[in-house]
Order: C-alpha cells, then sequence, then structure tokens
C-alpha cells in the first residue's frame, strides 16, 4: 500500500480500540519475569557455552603481539576468537569502528577476544589470562583542541551540514538586541539496563540469532555482511529488548561475536557485553560545542538566528546534527547553520534517542531564554512571538500541524507559571531557592517502510507478524490495538509476534518513527485481510464493516471466524510513503515547565514538578506513549543535572565506565510527572494520523531545568550537565 | 588552580599525553599481585542447597557463581536480571530469608541453606502478585528488564517501612518512618530504571499499599 | 575472578589464625565491595574465609555507656537499632546516606569500614595505580579527578575512602576490635584504622595480616543535635562529592568530619573549636594545606557551605 495522499476516514477513525489506554499485553510476562531476554534462551538454546569479551586496553594503535597460550589452557576454556583466527570480516554498512579490533586499535575497549567457556566463571577468569603487547599510538581526544579547522562533512541522515537563508552576518551585526553565547554539551551513554546480549547459534551454515537489537533487518543485513554469509542464512530474533535508545539500532560485537564464537566452539553461545565495557565499546551521543547567535528587534522579534555546532568522531562517522531543528523551530528572515566534525579517537559517535534535537534544543532553549531575559519579555510570550506556520528555510512548504503556541499556552496555564517570579533568586522556602522555566520541544516525524502478515485463523483469532520491536515503547501493545480496530476484534483476541527476521521487515524502532510506521504496515496488511475475508465470505469489500467479531456489509452479517472456517486466511502488505513529507513539514512539538529547587548553601538541586505538553498527532495509547513521554522526561533530567562520560583527554577513553561513575536518575531524583496530549490528528503522516513521541519527551527538557536552576538561583550555566561545582561560584554566600 | 597534586603527571605517574607511540603491556590482571600465578588446575566447587520460591533446590556450583548466575544459568531462573553485576543498578534484587539483596554481589556458597523468592515466587501471568497487577495497570515498566527487580525491591520496601527501619529522607530517624511517596522514592534508589517509569512505578507502588495519595 | 577455595569459619580467633597460615586468603562477610573487585581482579584471593556466620551480629550495650557493635551486624540493622537512632543519631543517618537498601541489607559493619576507593582509574585494570599495583603511577593524576581527595594526598595517591558510616564513627570517636592471628586481641582508635595514602596507598588502613574485626565500640552518647548531610549528583545511591558528620551542642560547641575529601575520614580536633564562630573558621583549620586538583578544587567551598548549612540548622 502506498500513501501519497492525506488519509480520509477510515476504520482507525472509530477510535474503539485505537486511542484507549490499553495495559500493555506483555505486562504479564514482563512482571512475572517470564518475557525472555537474549542471553535467557535456555528453551531454544539449551547448554550454551558463555562467551567473555576481551576489550582493548589502549584507545589508538597497534597490538604487536598476543598470547593465548596460559587461556588456552585454563579450565573450560573451548575457544578463543580473535581477528586473526576470525576469519575476514567486513564492516557493517551501519558500523564506524570494526566490531573486533586488531591489529589495528581505533577506540578504547574495541573488543579484541572473545573467549568461549563451558561455564561463565571460566571465561572470565581466562580472559584475563591473555597478554596482549600494544604499541600506543598518538591519538585525537580532545573535542576543544579539534573543532578549529573542522571540516563541514558531506550531507547526511541530519540533511546538509550547512544552511544560509538571507544575510546572517549583516542582520546580526545590525540587530538592536543581540545574543552570542557558547555552550557545551557531553557525551552521553544510553546506559540501557540490559547489556548488549547475543545467543547464537549454528544449525548447519544457517545462523540463528537471538539477540538485543532495535532493527532487525538492518541487523539481518550486517550480520550477514560482517560474517560474509548469504543474508537469507541469518536470522535474527530479538521479541523483547531490554532498553535501547539508540544504542542497539546497531550490530554490535555481542552478535558478531556469539556467531564467531559459537562458530569455533561448536555449539550455541552466549555474551552479554560486561557493563564496564558498555560505554567504551559501544556507541554514545558525542559531545558538542554550540555557538548560537540571535539578533532581535526591540521588541522582540527574531531578525537573525544562527547555529554552529562542532562534534567529533572516528574517521568516517558522522556529526552530531544539533543544529536541525534551528533551521525549523523559530521563524527570522536572517538564518545561519552548520555543523562542522572532528575527527576523534574517542569510541564511536551514534544516535542516542532524539539524535541532533536533544543536545540542539539543550542549547538554543537556553539561548531563547537568555534572549527573553535580554528582551525583558516572557520566555513563552518571546517564542510565541517567533512561531512559524511554515518551513522557515521554504516558506511554501507549510508544517502539517504545528501547535507550539498551545502546547506553550496550555502548559503555562497548567503548571501555574503566572506565579513564575521574573527576577531570578526571589523565591525562598527556608534553605532551598525555588525557580521555574520552560522550554519548547521539537522532534521531526518520520516515517519508515514497514510490512506486516496478518493471519486469520477459524476461531477468530487474529495473529500479527512483523520483525518489529518492542523495546519498552509499547509496540506490542498498539499492534495489537491496530490489528483489533481493523478487523473489529477486542485485543484479546489478537496474537502479536515481533522481533523476528521470518517476519515481514518493519521500520523498525528509532528516530521516533516506530509506532506511526509499525501500525501503518499493520493497517496495510489489515487491509489485505479484510479483503480476503470478504472474498472469502462473498460480501462486497466496499461496504464492507468489520465489528463485534462480526463482518457486515449490506444486509448480511457473518462471524469473522467464519471466512477462515475452511483454512487460515493470511495477509502481507507494508506501507511505503510518497512526498507527502517533502510537501508538509511533518514535525512534533511541545512545552516542557519544570520546577526546581537549588539548596543555597551546597546548590544541590532538585526537581519538584514536571509538566510536558505534547502536540503528537493521534496518541494510538495515551497510557504507553504517556510513559513514552515521562521516561524522556527522566532521561531529560539526567541529561540536565548529571550525566557525563569523562573524557581522559591523554589515554582518550571514558572514564566513569559503568553505572556507579556514570550516573542515571534514580527514584529520588524525579517528582511525579504530568503529561497532556493535545486532541490532534495529522492526515499527512499515514492512515494512523499519529506521529512519533518518544523523542519528543526528551527535546528541551534539560534546557527547561537549566533554565529553572537560572530562575531559582540567578546562575545562568551553559555548560551541561549543571552540576553545583558549576553552580557555587555564582551562588550568594551562605553563612 | 595548579596545586602540586595538579600538575601533569607524577615521576610515579606514566607517559604524559601526547607521548607518541609507546609500548604498553596488558598484563594478565593477577601479575599484579602476590599470589599463586598458575590458575587452579580444577576450580574449586562445592555442593549447596537452597530453597528458592518455596521449592527445595540442590546444586553443586564453582565457588565464584553468584547467587545471580545460580538462578539464571543453573536453575534457569531468568526472571532475576544482570543489568550490571556489580550492585549498581539493582536488576538483580531477590529476598533472601525474607530480606531484599543484590544477588550479582553475593556468592551462592554463602547461600547454603538460605530461603530465596524471585520474581517467578511472587506471581505467574495467570495469578498476578498485588504489586505486579499494579505495575501492570499504572505501566510502571518499559522495557521490562530493570522490572523484576523494582517489584521485588517494592514488596521489601514496605515491609522495611512496617518494620520501622528508618531511611535518608526520614526527617526524625528515632521516630517510625511514614509511607510517604519520598520515602517510597528513596528506598527505591537503588533500583535504576533507564526508561525511567519512575513516576508510574511510585503509583503502583502506593496503589500495592493499599493508600491514597498522600 | 580468579578461582578460589572457600572454607567458612568456626571463631573469630579461628578464622585470623586460618587466615594467617593461607597464602593469598581473605575475609568475606557481606561481599558487597569485595565481589565487585573480584570480578575486575582487582582483587584476587586464593582462598576465602567466609565470616558470615561467627556470633558478631549482635549490639550490646557497654559498662561504660556506650555501645559494642558486632562486626557481622548489617548496615540496615545497625541503622534501625533503636539505641542508635535515639543516641547516636549521625550513626544512623551516615548508614541510610549510603549504598542502597539492597547493599545495606548485606554490608557487614566490619566490611564497610573496609571498603576500598571508588576512584575510576582503580577500577580499571588497564590503566596505571598505585593502590591496585604498588609502583604502576598514579593515572588520576592530572586525568579525571572530580570524586577524588583535596587533602591529604601524595604523589603516589589521590584516591578517596568512599564510605559513609566511618565519617560518623570518625566523629563518635569509636574503636576498632580485632583479634589476631595469634588469637590476641587489639583496639585500635578509628582515628588510627584509616590511614592517608603515602608511598603505599595500597595499604588502606592499618589491620595486620590474618587480622579480623570482630567489633567496633562507641563511647557513651555524646547528646546535642546529629547530623549527616551529604552532597551528591544525583540525590541518591551514589558517593558522596562531600560529606558532613556532626554533632553540635547547644552552646554552638561540636564535632565535625568530613567525607569525600581524603583518603580516610577526615577529622581536625583543633578545627573543632572554631565550630561557634562559624564554618569559613573550621573549614580554614580542618582544611589548611588542601591540595585540590582543578577538577576537585570546588569540594574546598562546597564543603565549607555545607557546613554552614548544617550550622544553621543546629541554630534553628
Amino acid at each position: 500500500m502506498k500513501f501519497d495522499t492525506p488519509a480520509t476516514t477510515n476504520p482507525i477513525d472509530r477510535l474503539k480500540v485505537i486511542g484507549k489506554p490499553t495495559d500493555r499485553i506483555d505486562g504479564p510476562l514482563k512482571t512475572t519475569g517470564r518475557a525472555p531476554y537474549a542471553y535467557e534462551r535456555h528453551d531454544v538454546a539449551p547448554g550454551a557455552a558463555y562467551g567473555y569479551v576481551l576489550g582493548s586496553a589502549i584507545a589508538k594503535g597497534r597490538i604487536t603481539g598476543m598470547d593465548l597460550s596460559a587461556a588456552k589452557a585454563a579450565p573450560g576454556v573451548l575457544a578463543i576468537v580473535t581477528a586473526e583466527n576470525a576469519g575476514k570480516l567486513t564492516k557493517g554498512n551501519f558500523n564506524t569502528a570494526n566490531l573486533l579490533g586488531g591489529p589495528e586499535i581505533e577506540h578504547y575497549h574495541q573488543a579484541i577476544a572473545l573467549v568461549v567457556a563451558e561455564t561463565f566463571e571460566q571465561a572470565r577468569a581466562a580472559s584475563s589470562l591473555i597478554r596482549v603487547d600494544y604499541a600506543r599510538g598518538k591519538g585525537r581526544f580532545d573535542l576543544e583542541a579539534e573543532m578549529a579547522g573542522a571540516p563541514l562533512p558531506p550531507p547526511g541522515f541530519g540533511g546538509p551540514s550547512e544552511s544560509k537563508v538571507g544575510n546572517f552576518e549583516g542582520a546580526f551585526a545590525s540587530a538592536p538586541v543581540q545574543l552570542d553565547a557558547r555552550y557545551t554539551t557531553p557525551d552521553h551513554s544510553h546506559a540501557m539496563m540490559e547489556p548488549h546480549a547475543s545467543t547464537a547459534k549454528w544449525d548447519g551454515d544457517q545462523l540463528l540469532l537471538w539477540t538485543s537489537n532495535q532493527m532487525i533487518n538492518w541487523g539481518k543485513g550486517d550480520v550477514a555482511r560482517t560474517l560474509g554469509v548469504p543474508k537469507e542464512k541469518v536470522r535474527l530474533m530479538s521479541p523483547f529488548v531490554g532498553g535501547g535508545f539508540g544504542g542497539k539500532l546497531f550490530v554490535r560485537t555481542d552478535a558478531i561475536l556469539a556467531a564467531l564464537g559459537a562458530r569455533a566452539a561448536g555449539r550455541p553461545v552466549k555474551v552479554a557485553l560486561q557493563r564496564p565495557l558498555i560505554a567504551n565499546n559501544t556507541t554514545h551521543r558525542p559531545a558538542t560545542i554550540q555557538r548560537i547567535r540571535i539578533g532581535t528587534t526591540k521588541d522582540g522579534k527574531i531578525t537573525a538566528i544562527g547555529h554552529e555546532s562542532w562534534s567529533g568522531d572516528l574517521p568516517g562517522g558522522g556529526p552530531e546534527t544539533a543544529v536541525g531543528q534551528t533551521r525549523l523551530l523559530y521563524a527570522g528572515e536572517n538564518r545561519l547553520t552548520a555543523m562542522r566534525l572532528a575527527v576523534l579517537d574517542l569510541p564511536e559517535g551514534n544516535a542516542m534517542r532524539a539524535p541532533g534535537e536533544a543536545p540542539g534544543l539543550m542549547a538554543l532553549e537556553i539561548a531563547m531564554d537568555e534572549m527573553a531575559e535580554k528582551l525583558g519579555m516572557d520566555p513563552v510570550a518571546f517564542r510565541a512571538l517567533n512561531d512559524t506556520q511554515v518551513d522557515p528555510e521554504a516558506a511554501n512548504r507549510p508544517f502539517s500541524q504545528r501547535q507550539l503556541i498551545q502546547c506553550m499556552q496550555i502548559g503555562a496555564e497548567k503548571f501555574g507559571w503566572a506565579k513564575r517570579a521574573k527576577a531570578p533568586g526571589a523565591i525562598r522556602e527556608g534553605r532551598w531557592m525555588i525557580g521555574m522555566g520552560m522550554a519548547a520541544a521539537f522532534r521531526n516525524n518520520i516515517n519508515g517502510r514497514s510490512g506486516a502478515r496478518v493471519r486469520l485463523d477459524g476461531k477468530g483469532v487474529v495473529t500479527v507478524e512483523t520483525d518489529m520491536t518492542d523495546i519498552g515503547t509499547g509496540t506490542y501493545t498498539i499492534i495489537a490495538q491496530t490489528a483489533a480496530e481493523m478487523m473489529g476484534v477486542p485485543v484479546n483476541a489478537v496474537v502479536v509476534r515481533l522481533g523476528d527476521s521470518s517476519f515481514p521487515a518493519s521500520a523498525g524502532s528509532g528516530g521516533q518513527w516506530g509506532a506511526n510506521s509499525s501500525t501503518a504496515g499493520v493497517y496495510a496488511a489489515c487491509t489485505a485481510l479484510r479483503d480476503k475475508v470478504t472474498a472469502a465470505l462473498g460480501f462486497n469489500s466496499a461496504d464492507a464493516v468489520f465489528e463485534d467479531g462480526k463482518v457486515r456489509a449490506g444486509n448480511r452479517t457473518a462471524a469473522l471466524a467464519d471466512a477462515a472456517r475452511s483454512g487460515e486466511i493470511v495477509a502481507e502488505d507494508f506501507m511505503d510513503y510518497g512526498d507527502l513529507a517533502k510537501k508538509f513539514q511533518q514535525s512534533t512539538f511541545g512545552a516542557h515547565f519544570v520546577e526546581v529547587a537549588v539548596d543555597a548553601a551546597t546548590a544541590e538541586v532538585r526537581v519538584r514538578r514536571m509538566l510536558a505538553v505534547c502536540a503528537a498527532g493521534r496518541i494510538l495509547n495515551p497510557k504507553s506513549a504517556r510513559s513514552q513521554v515521562i521516561g524522556a522526561m527522566t532521561m531529560g533530567v539526567g541529561s540536565a543535572l548529571m550525566e557525563e562520560l569523562a573524557v581522559d583527554k591523554r589515554f582518550g577513553f571514558f572514564v566513569n565506565h559503568d553505572l556507579a561513575g556514570y550516573e542515571v536518575p534514580v527514584h529520588a531524583d524525579i517528582p511525579h510527572q504530568e503529561v497532556i496530549f493535545l486532541d490532534e490528528t495529522d492526515p499527512t503522516t499515514s492512515p494512523m494520523k499519529a506521529k512519533g513521541v518518544g523523542e519528543l519527551g526528551l527535546c528541551g527538557v534539560g534546557a527547561a531545568v537549566a533554565n529553572a536552576i537560572h530562575n531559582a538561583c540567578g546562575v545562568r550555566v551553559r555548560d551541561y550537565p549543571v552540576t553545583l561545582d558549576k553552580l557555587l561560584p555564582g551562588m550568594p554566600a551562605f553563612v | 588552580m595548579d596545586r602540586p597534586a595538579d600538575i601533569g603527571v607524577s615521576r610515579r605517574g606514566l607517559l604524559a599525553s601526547g607521548a607518541g607511540f609507546a609500548a604498553v603491556t596488558a598484563l594478565p590482571a593477577s601479575a599484579s599481585n602476590k599470589e599463586p600465578a598458575a590458575p587452579m588446575e580444577t576450580p574449586p566447587t562445592l555442593p549447596i542447597q537452597l530453597k528458592v520460591n518455596g521449592k527445595p533446590a540442590e546444586l553443586t556450583v564453582d565457588t565464584r557463581t553468584t547467587l545471580l548466575d545460580a538462578l539464571r544459568e543453573h536453575l534457569h531462573l531468568t526472571g532475576t536480571k544482570k543489568g550490571c553485576d556489580h550492585g549498581q543498578c539493582g536488576a538483580c534484587t531477590v529476598m533472601v530469608n525474607g530480606r531484599r539483596i543484590n544477588s550479582c554481589l553475593s556468592l551462592a556458597v554463602m547461600h547454603d541453606g538460605d530461603s530465596v523468592t524471585t520474581i517467578e515466587g511472587l506471581g505467574t501471568p495467570e495469578d498476578l502478585h498485588p504489586m505486579q497487577a499494579a505495575f501492570v495497570k499504572h505501566d510502571g515498566y518499559q522495557c521490562g528488564y530493570c522490572t523484576p527487580g523494582q517489584i521485588c525491591s517494592a514488596v521489601a520496601v514496605l515491609d522495611e517501612i512496617k518494620a520501622g527501619i528508618p531511611s535518608h529522607v526520614s526527617g526524625d530517624v528515632a521516630a517510625a518512618p511514614a509511607l510517604t511517596d519520598s520515602e517510597i522514592r528513596e528506598r527505591m534508589s537503588g533500583n535504576i530504571c533507564r526508561c525511567g517509569a519512575y513516576s508510574n512505578i511510585v503509583e503502583a507502588i502506593r496503589e500495592a499499599a493499599g493508600r491514597r495519595q498522600a | 575472578m580468579k578461582a578460589f577455595h572457600y572454607t567458612r569459619a568456626s571463631s573469630p580467633a579461628d578464622a585470623a589464625a586460618l587466615a594467617a597460615k593461607t597464602p593469598g586468603a581473605k575475609f568475606i562477610a557481606g561481599g558487597t565491595n569485595l565481589l565487585d573487585l573480584m570480578k575486575l581482579e582487582i582483587e584476587t584471593p586464593a582462598h576465602l574465609i567466609d565470616v558470615n556466620k561467627l556470633a558478631l551480629d549482635r549490639i550490646e550495650e557497654t559498662s561504660d555507656g556506650g555501645l559494642r557493635i558486632g562486626a557481622l551486624v548489617r548496615n540496615t540493622d545497625l541503622a534501625a537499632d533503636k539505641r542508635v537512632r535515639r543516641d547516636y543519631g549521625v550513626l544512623t543517618r551516615a548508614i541510610v546516606a549510603g549504598a542502597s537498601g539492597q547493599l545495606r541489607n548485606k554490608a557487614t559493619t566490619a566490611g564497610n569500614l573496609l571498603q576500598r576507593t571508588r576512584c575510576p582509574y582503580f577500577y580499571d585494570p588497564n590503566q596505571p595505580c598505585n593502590k591496585r599495583k604498588p609502583g604502576s603511577g598514579c593515572a588520576a593524576i592530572g586525568g579525571f579527578s572530580r570524586q577524588l581527595a583535596v587533602i591529604g594526598t601524595s604523589q603516589a595517591c589521590i584516591a578517596t575512602y568512599p564510605g559513609d558510616m566511618a565519617i560518623a564513627m570518625r566523629l563518635l570517636d569509636a574503636t576498632v576490635e580485632t583479634v589476631k592471628p595469634d588469637g590476641a586481641t587489639r583496639k585500635i582508635a578509628i582515628a588510627d584504622f584509616h590511614r592517608l595514602p603515602g608511598d603505599t596507598p595500597h595499604l588502606d588502613n592499618t589491620l595486620q595480616a590474618g587480622e579480623l574485626i570482630t567489633a567496633v565500640t562507641l563511647p557513651k552518647p555524646l547528646g546535642g543535635k546529629h547530623f549527616y548531610h551529604k552532597v551528591r549528583d544525583r540525590a541518591s545511591y551514589a558517593f558522596a562529592l562531600v560529606s558532613v558528620a556532626a554533632v553540635v551542642q547547644k552552646d554552638g560547641t561540636g564535632r565535625v568530619a568530613f567525607g569525600g575529601m581524603a583518603h580516610k575520614p577526615w577529622r581536625v580536633e583543633a578545627a573543632e573549636a572554631a565550630l561557634p564562630k562559624g564554618a569559613a573558621a573550621t573549614a580554614r583549620i580542618a582544611f589548611a594545606g588542601a591540595t585540590p586538583t582543578h577538577d576537585n578544587a570546588f569540594k574546598l567551598p562546597l564543603a565549607e557551605r555545607t557546613l554552614a548549612a548544617v550550622l544553621s540548622e543546629a541554630r534553628g
């Protein structure tokens, strides 16, 4: 099915199942510990041997010698995989660094060996008996030092690396009110709770790989490519993913080494990346240095807006696309954006939840707050004044839906924004200094081709099969709701099977495209199934109504199950997209409001209240969508207050590479969170009329927190995270 | 602030930055310590008896096997999760003799004769424990990986409050703690949820505790 | 983790004797730090002596009005003891400020005193570290040192003692009781228990080989108001940047000890005389001669301001 004209009324619009806050259908499995994750497949890969990964001790250079003899002789060892004995490996299309290093070392903790043993304890012990000699090379580890002369990279996922409209320099220079400020965001780690993990089993030349991966079809291709086996000989299964946030978009070393280890050991092998390896072995959100210049008229109209960003990556990598939202969020005739990319020999930078917008808005939305302050304007009013209903870089291109002002105004009202003190440091509760901050949220909507197969059996049970994943997003449930709505059955008459590469390829989970894209694919397949059902019943498909387990057409009614009485009916289709996303700018919008308390003595920050208002198309399941948003808000608090991979610029690695060193929010950091979804349908996105929301919830949160801190205590911090050491120098004395 | 400790690398420090090529050896970690160099021919094993979810279990384990791996790899009770294996996330939380612990930081051989309750022992998909049901109702999870640990902790937290054990946020540590949201949040802080379901988890626990919002 | 033999000890004296005669032996109680380090082969005992079954899990009143806390009393039980909550509030507050509920259920009084630094370079076996591997160098100096020590450091080590409980015990002038391999017992003032790194940072404390902690005694209660203010980047489940343990009397006199500042709980008795004059005067004496790095210089003003917050609460 092709979606190339805006949606009209369709069965989804009945909203009998879609749009309801249905409990997750996988909830009972997850809450009882029965949902099997990739390392837990005693059921299908019994007797798997254990792999343990050895990471490089240097960031850059060469292995000059590797002595495996002691490790090989250690009790229980079955095999040791290294680059020397692994055979030819080809780097995956989605990888920047090799997943098995040696002799060249590209980054710290790059995998250089997998020890396979009868038990986990034996594999772990043997790995430390491998002696490795290295020649350490000179690496580039300091973004600040490498930013001078960093070039504009070729166009990529985030569009061109530079955009110019009007005369930015001239307009900025002549603007009566100006801001020119520099912001930095640090490297972030996805830190999902389930480590990257895989269980591999060879069945002859067929590889069965249970792996924790967001993108099954990409993964299947890259496993085949890396190992040099035909794609059809690789089957990936990822029914449950213990968090990804972009860190599991790509095949990582656990999958490749499990496959190689299983081949070497001649039996199934499972590998989970040890937690202390994850930060340096896998990908991370790259640090940015951002320069933002905004020029306005005296009454606050933006006349010039410039946003430049510098980030680094390994050779062949890409930039953090931190300026993307600035091309679309606010009006202004004269515009400049640029992304520059330095070469760094740190671990591979790549996508993490809301890549681009997350760090970009952390900077831009502080800049907007600073500008409002300079102008003496309310931050909401200043943003509303500079709203645009068209793409500011291409005025003939409207937004499909844009309710940014509504989000801000409703949020302001619900949050009690009017009580915010204009002057910082004005509200005290004992030792706590109280402040409020807000930020706009923005994230583009992306659609991807997505397929599904739908089966109807003689009992009226509808089974959906797609390689789509549920990474905590609620996919199982919204797909069940979609199929239930389309086929006119209750949710409990739908079985959803996900994450298997033998199912039709889906859009996968990433870039907040999963929900709309995968359900649209299910819509297409159900449309095909409806046609087959009506044909089987001898009904006219054009006026058939599927409702309450029955099919009605004209004055005829039959049980849905009747259509499959003589055998299962199977239909398969996919949704593909025309150029609506080119004609219309499809984006999601929101507003974040935060109240913080800052300890006047210690500068400790506590977030006291949080509200997000989101306009993101049709909300397919308000319960799971709300969870996506509160989860993203929580990650936003982390990025505001604590998250930073600390770079050792001498040795080139992230020093705090475990969950004690890399702090993410805990229960005590997070207050009750409120989320409001505006009533919105977007007929340009798909027949579901939905958009993404899982990343929108993160966009702007960091800045809202930083702005609230400024409002509380008067200290403006432009370098994230806003830790107390950065606040203390600006705090009033405390005696 | 260039105080003595901050000046580059000490004499006993190593190669300063930008040292160009330098030979480095990653020795087997044990080479740094005074102890027998050769690994033991046969790793010691010991028989143990556990009571897991009310059922006796006899197994022979490597002395190095953690309680977590004994549950997951020997008894195939994979509901208890390994998130970090270093006591930094709480996904491995189980109850031993009625108290919650991180099963990753405990050796199985240290638990001979102990009673262990895991997530599998609380309820089944068909017959959920009230805490499990409350997590489903309030969407107190997303990816599900930290969830068994959160639920085991939550069940134990209610007992700990009932038993009068004080916490970091208790106003008067000499008094009995109250069942407030802030007490729940503080006591649950050893269970990290990167999906960020905290707000919903607190609501689930509150419901399971059978009280209205404070 | 290296393979090791495992034995359950039958009495404290037997445990000490066994430890002394067994190469590479270590005691294990809660195991929450030791196993963590063994997994990374930072600790590589060839033999573990499990002391958990020893009868050292009681809290008893002493004849001079204090408390004797058995070495195996779990953190949770010590913090929840009615006498501790009533008379040694600073100790309860310090304990519940540390780690998580799960860890406190397992961690013991003796083990908590022995927990090793959380310096990230100590924790990464690829990095030089004089504490982990004497003579290998210190990567923390000139590296990422935000969490590390600001006073009492050496050219060999800038690690911090990470615990909370011991800060309160130092404040309370606790005494560590031990039994040695020859069966003799010893009492070590807590002030003399933890060491500064000097040239031998691999030694965290003054215990001798095979010596087993049996108890910690607290002198009779001090009265006054008790505080433990721990400052960290997140609200819970994190090691201290700075912590302040204090007991303040009605007249403004009192005691103060700091965590997160040094290789041991940091208490300067001479500085306490300045407490009635305020935080700045006290901190000036307590931290004279501090040697912070660029990354952790903030700890000095932070410690002073945290103390100021405590003193302000004490007045209120």
